[in-house]
Formats: structure tokens, sequence, C-alpha cells
């Protein structure tokens, strides 16, 4: 199997605070190999962001890597700091954001904002990298883009923002591209346009993706595979097919039940008691288990379990009752 | 009978630069289509959804409903009465009094500054009624506890502010509630949760809701009759079943195509062409035919009328 991309090992991020440290990311390990997109999905305060920005080294301070192992291509990144992390961003990690307006400078002409960012990272002429531009624009489908690299990013339409935003992730053709939310703020059918993009691009360049995203519907058409977070921890890992209609981890079975899509006409969705713990009051054990309906005593004693080749981080998954009805 | 009646409502908004600059820069005056001529009932005791992307005029509508916004042409009759042109203002009173709004954003609708019982009594208070011990009950009908009316919105999370303006909502005993886009700003479980406790309600005290969403998926669990809008047009109405089984109108079997669906592992799918023409200069005809597949020549002239055909109200020329 070819070498991974990006390789994630235990990784944890922890925030001092006044009442102690909270751990926004706890023992988080997961692969994206070349090509692949992997979503990484949970509902606000999973920690899914925070796992994200720890790769591209954009913690804001207290925010820190506390242990663990960042990879990129064979090289470790965790302990890069100031030029040689600033060096990798852009052209090693491309990232795209929720927001594209904030993610653009209003000041500079979008073919400008390319220019700069190919000439920082790749040794091209001034020639050279404006012909680039519009070859840039042109594959994420911006109409018209020999004239359009002249404008602003305020007369673009969210969609076409978002396209300029990605033709900017990739166009130092970096191996890896964090993508956070990036359809979240579009609408359905320009999120649809966004999806097919970023599928079509990574194919092509066999960039690996990691695609952070709230929205099962997203996870299931764009991913390759899956990571679920809750409360900072990973709570399954796996192919996309497997985890979102063979779930193994009782929050996992609990999120996709309680989507309005998978109800199908019945009059009252699933619902999941309770919400997820504030991250100075996690509890002891799993993190899930005042939640569960399938909790015992060692769900409420530490160690918390943890997700191991292709099994949920549950020490009661859905998987055994399958089995033991089959035997 | 039909708690709700849209006729023919409009709005159009003066979007114009000032005076000065338009005398300078020889501009014309500018204006905005957000809402054009759409008409529908609402029946009593049925949730009626609104279903669109940005710009497509769906809260327009809903401001006009609870009379935030007043027509620019057509009638919202409520119980019979046009709140905008009924000359007896106690008529008017009665039915305001029958109106609530739930908004999206649960952080930015609660007076970070009052308890959460004032807030909630309010709609009663406000129009000198007596509110002792009511903060505590409906509390505890939306889930939350009796303690948590001494506390202040900033001590909840997002599904709980939402649940108190739900709370506050149900204050004045409405008979109508408009909600624009209650669960948007949620979390999927958390939605779950207070789209469970909304259907609850809609049966305990025989609610009408006026359903605001851009979510296709929400919108099929929740409505009775679901409204389609496309640039502030009305362009196609059924029942749930219908709408996604049998969709009529090119844009509404585009939105239902471009969805995410849970079941569609790699799905590749050619996603729609364009985004939501400018509403200052709309398309000429039907709003929809610079990106419609089936367009002709009438499409680019006259635009289509809502027709019926068999459960369905379509806009459409060519459908059939």
């Amino acid at each position: 199997m070819a070498e991974p991309v990006l390789s994630i090992r235990d990784l944890s991020v922890e925030i001092p605070t006044r009442h102690g440290i909270v751990k926004p990311v706890d023992g988080v390990s997961y692969d994206i190999r070349a090509g692949e997109i992997l979503g990484v999905v949970g509902e606000s305060g999973a920690g899914k962001s925070m796992a994200g920005n720890a790769v591209i080294g954009l913690l804001s301070p207290p925010a820190h890597i506390a242990s663990g192992e960042i990879w990129l291509n064979g090289k470790r990144i965790d302990q890069l700091r100031g030029e040689a992390m600033r060096r990798l961003r852009g052209k090693e990690i491309g990232m795209v954001f929720q927001d594209p307006l904030t993610s653009l400078n209003p000041l500079l002409r979008i073919g400008d904002q390319l220019v700069e960012t190919m000439r920082t990272h790749l040794k091209i002429s001034e020639k050279e990298a404006e012909k680039r531009a519009v070859a840039a624009l042109e594959e994420v489908g911006i109409p018209g883009a020999a004239s359009r690299v002249n404008s602003y990013p305020h007369e673009f339409s969210g969609g076409m923002r978002q396209r300029v935003v990605i033709a900017l992730a990739l166009c130092a053709e970096p191996s890896l591209v964090i993508a956070d939310e990036p359809t979240t703020a579009l609408d359905v059918s320009v999120q649809a346009q966004i999806i097919a993009l970023l599928k079509r691009l990574c194919r092509e360049r066999g960039t690996a993706v990691m695609l952070i995203t709230h929205d099962m519907g997203v996870i299931a058409e764009a991913t390759d595979r899956v990571a679920v977070m809750y409360a900072g921890r990973l709570a399954e890992l796996g192919a996309v097919e497997q985890v979102l209609t063979r779930p193994q981890h009782p929050y996992t079975h609990g999120l996709m039940a309680s989507t309005p899509l998978a109800s199908e006409g019945k009059a009252r969705l699933h619902q999941i008691p309770g919400a997820m713990p504030r991250l100075d009051a996690v509890p002891d054990g799993c993190a899930f288990n005042p939640r569960c309906p399938r909790a015992t005593e060692v769900c409420r004693t530490p160690p918390p379990p943890r997700v191991k080749d292709g099994m949920a981080a549950c020490w009661h998954p859905l998987v055994e009752d399958v089995e033991e009805k089959v035997s | 009978m039909a708690l709700v009646k849209v006729d023919n409502l409009s709005r159009v908004f003066d979007v114009s630069k000032p005076w000065l600059n338009r005398v300078l820069e020889r501009r014309e005056k500018e204006y905005l289509t957000a809402v054009s001529e759409v008409s529908f009932d609402v029946a009593e005791r049925s949730t009626y959804a609104l279903v669109g992307e940005s710009g497509s005029g769906k809260s327009t509508i809903g401001k006009m409903l609870v009379g935030l916004l007043s027509p620019s042409d057509g009638h919202v009759e409520i119980e019979g009465i046009d709140l905008a042109n009924e000359p007896d203002a106690a008529k008017v009173d009665a039915v305001r009094a029958d109106i609530q709004m739930i908004f999206q954003d649960p952080y930015a609708s609660l007076n970070p500054r009052w308890r959460v019982k004032d807030i909630i009594v309010e709609p009663v208070a406000s129009r000198g009624g007596k509110t002792e011990g009511m903060a505590e009950k409906l509390l505890e009908q939306v889930g939350l506890s009796v303690k948590d009316a001494g506390k202040f919105p900033h001590e909840f999370s997002g599904g709980q502010r939402q649940r108190i303006c739900i709370a506050r909502a149900l204050a004045s005993e409405p008979r109508l509630i408009v909600c624009d886009e209650p669960t948007s700003a949620l979390d999927v479980s958390v939605q779950a949760q207070v789209l469970n406790l909304m259907s609850d309600l809609k049966e305990n005290f025989g609610l009408t809701y006026v359903f605001i969403s851009h979510d296709l998926t929400v919108v099929r669990h929740m409505a009775d009759v679901i409204g389609v809008l496309y640039l502030g047009r009305l362009v196609e109405e059924a029942v749930p079943g219908r709408l996604f089984d049998d969709p009529k109108h090119p844009y509404t079997q585009m939105l239902l195509e471009a969805a995410p669906k849970m079941d569609a592992f790699g799905r590749e799918i050619q996603p729609p062409e364009g985004e939501i023409p400018d509403p200052i200069n709309p398309p000429p005809g039907c709003a929809f035919h610079p990106r419609c597949p089936l367009a002709q020549d009438i499409c680019k002239r006259d635009r289509p009328r809502l027709r019926q055909i068999g459960g369905t109200r379509v806009a459409c020329h060519f459908a059939e």
C-alpha cells in the first residue's frame, strides 16, 4: 500500500484554562492517502476543525499540540514553527475555509492573489504565473477567466468566490487540501457544483483531501472514508458506506437516525437524549456513556475505548448484535 | 378552512443609490423584486413549508405574513382579516395576538439582559395579561426545567435557546406561528429534538405553522404542503410525497437532484449550471429559463401562470 500523504498519530490538543486543562482534540489518529477524500464529521465542539488547524499549524494560542505526531509525506511537521511552517502552508497543504469572502483579500484583484501565492511557493516568472492564474481559474469553471482575473472578490457571487478560493488552494499544487466546511455557506445547487469540482480536481491531481463538515449528506456524496468525532475523540473511522449504513458506534447510529433524511415519513425523528458534554466536563471512560443506551460499567471507567482497525471506539459496538443474530 | 390566504403578494424594495449619486452618475432608480405575485392558502392545523435558495424571497414572505413588512401589492388575509388594510384597529389587534414568529438565530432573538421568565411572558405582559406561573409552565412544556426561569440567555446552549424562543411564541396562545429557519443554526441531533418538540406542540395546541427553510430534508419531514420558491416566485406547490416522487417544475427537479443523498456513495452527478439571477434585473418571462433544460422561445417571453396538474400546482409552460 502506498505511503499515506498525511498521517496523524495519537494527536492531542490542549488549552490551559483557569479551571484546568481542556482537550478539544484527544488521542486522534488517522491517515489520508493520495487521491483520497477523508470526511471528518461531528457536531459543533467535537474538535473537527481544531484537528484540521493543528495539521496546518493554525492553532491560536494558548491552544497547542500536547502530544502525538503529524507526518506529511514522510516528514514530521507537528514541531515546525514560524518560517518552516509558513513555507509548508500553501505549498504542501492548501486550505479552503467556510466563508470565501473572508479568505480573499478584498483589496487585491484575484489574479494578483493567485500570482502572489504561486510566486511565493514556485520558482516561476511573473508572466508564467499570470498564465497559470488564468488556467487555474478556467479549471475551476469560472467563465471568461481571461478577463475575470482582473476582478475583485466583491464582484463574484458566493459560489464563484469559493471556486476562486479552491483555485488558490490548489495553485501551488499541494499534496494535501484541508477543506473546512467549504459548502456550508452555499445554496444546495451551488454546493453540488463545488463538491463535484473538489472531487474532480483531487482525482485528477491525486491530491489528498480532509473534508471537514457537519453535513452527513455531503459526507455520503463526496468522501471515500469518514472519521466521526465526538467530544474531541474519534468515535468511528472507516469506509464511508460502512460507517453510514452499518454504523458500529451508538453515537454514529443515533446521529444517522436523527437526520430527517433517514426518517422516511416517520412522524417523529430519532432523538439522542441530552447534549454533547462541555469540554471541561467530559465524563470518565467513554465520553458518550451518559447518553448511550448500551452503556455499562466498563463504559464509565477509564480508560476510554479507542478506534482500532475498522472497529468503532466502543466497548459494545452495534456489530455484535448482528453476529449474534446470525450465529 | 384556510387560516391564511395569500393573494397575489408582491414586495419590491427600493435599492437605488442616494439622489445626488443618481444625478451625478446618471443612474436610474433601481428596484429589487423580492416577492412577485405569490398566492397560496394555509389550512388551519397544517404545516405549510416555503422552501427555496437564498434570495428566493421566503423570509420576505414570512415577514409580510406577521406584519413586519407591508406588501407592495396583493393581500395577506389571516382569519379573514387583511392586516395591512383593515380599518378597524380592534380587529387587527385581535388577529395580531394569534400570530407569533420563531427566528433562525436563537443568539440574536433573545434579549441578553432579560431573565428567561421575563422574555417568555413578554407577549402577554405587553398586552397587560396575567403572567403568574406562566413562564414555569411553558418551560416545562418545551422540555426545560422550572429552575431555568431565573437564568439569563447566555447560560443556555443553542438548542435550549431555541426552546426558549418556542416557549415565548406559545405564551400568547397563538393559532399561527411563522418559523423562519428555526433549526438551521442547530446541530443535527439538536435539530431532531427541536423538530420533534415542534411536532408535539402542534398536536397539543392545534397550531398552524408556516415553516420557512432551505433544507429539503427538514421540509419533507415537517410539511403537509410544500411551496417551492425561485427568485420570489412560487414555481411549484404540492404535498411532500408528490413533490419528492414526481416533481413537475424543472427547478424543483434540479434542486432535488442536487441535494446530497445519504445512499449516494460516490455518486457522480452533473451539477446544475449557473446560479440564481440578479433580482434587480430578473430575466424576462420565466425566471428560470436561463438555467432550464426545457426552455423554448415562449419561456423567454411569457411568464408562466400556476397551473393545476393532478394534485400539483406548477408554473411552467412545459410541465405535464
